[in-house]
């Protein structure tokens, strides 16, 4: 069982779901270790495994890493996803963390208080539609290329496919006037990797339902 | 001029103040070109020199860097500040993501409403002494070496002295309880590039006061 990495969180996509995407994109095989209720947190805080007591945690090459961007570094580190030098190593994150704003505000969303709801909607539409997805059109636009950075395929374009598919449920329309994010979509889809995670019955968890995030709401609260 | 990074923000600390702390701590002279007004910020949207049409934005090395973990990561790789190899750097990206959830806090202060200072300010002196503060402490007493990853200056200490001379500002005692977090302290504060930051007449920037506020609030909103 050595050499698996360990996801501990809730059965749900939260803070989780960019690592499940990444290590799914690199062929990683991995196990998932639910917390269900909050003594299985208190338990986790106890044992001293959770270094600022927060999920998402995951056991990988005998560290116990928590973090999320720490977490998605070392993946994208280990398994070749993060460019091949510094400079292109700083695009990639320029790009995953302008990903990660928009997501954040994505996956918080089933979370949400239903009045607020309506105004977080309408936040994620119009950043989607006016500020992010401009900007990653206008650099598939400018090199032309397949894939975001150097040519080759990195935890960048493995993000923001997620955020494509994520935001396209919520605004079906979202992708219409962004063919090359289309394009880039779609190449990413169809890599063996990604395309075995994209069927039924893989780790991808679906959007976060009305149980998902009422249990959720007592393990943390 | 070749070579000399330029930092674009307003004249305070807000996101940027983590990248000053670092370059200087690096050793490293730059440049800083203030947003004064709105149209300082319509300026450099409209000439498409920020990819997500936010600062801080550093040009360094050729590139327009967004993003400040992009930048703070990229600063660090290139500066020797970044760990030995991929396993350390997990370790200090999972030790700075805490401190930056912490610094998220605390950067804000300023810019909160008056009637909900207060509170803000009870979240910092809670989180600081009962969640961040106690973890690095253990991680220093574990290893009892002088840093805190590899026995060697990383940017996870720079940030987190940062992080702490900034909390101390709201709450004088906090670091009471933490003898190992004021040793680091002094240590890195002793170091020549850091000793002569921290000196007046740097470009390190104080804490916002209202009139800085109510200026940076008119560029941005």
């Amino acid at each position: 069982m050595a050499g698996k990495p360990v996801l501990h969180y809730f059965d749900g996509r939260g803070r989780m779901e960019p690592v499940r995407w990444l290590l799914a994109a690199a062929g990683v095989e991995f196990e998932e270790k639910f917390l269900k209720t909050r003594d299985d947190l208190a338990r986790l805080r106890n044992d001293g495994s959770l270094m600022f007591q927060q999920v998402p945690m995951v056991e990988i090459d005998g560290m116990k890493l928590v973090q999320t961007k720490a977490i998605l570094n070392y993946i994208a580190s280990k398994y070749n996803l993060y460019g091949k030098d510094m400079k292109e190593r700083a695009i990639i994150d320029m790009y995953a963390e302008g990903v990660a704003d928009l997501e954040l505000m994505v996956l918080y969303f089933p979370h949400m208080p239903p009045g607020e709801k309506d105004a977080a909607l309408a936040t994620i539409k119009d950043k989607a539609q006016n500020r992010y997805f401009p900007a990653y059109e206008k650099v598939l636009k400018s090199h032309g290329q397949d894939y975001l950075v150097g040519n080759r395929l990195s935890r960048a374009d493995v993000y923001l496919v997620e955020l494509l598919y994520h935001v396209e449920e919520l605004d079906p329309s979202a992708l219409a006037n962004f063919p090359l994010l289309k394009a880039l979509r779609t190449r990413v889809s169809n890599l063996p990797t990604v395309k075995k995670f994209l069927q039924p019955g893989s780790q991808r968890k679906p959007f976060d339902d009305a149980e998902c995030v009422e249990s959720a709401k007592k393990i943390f609260s």
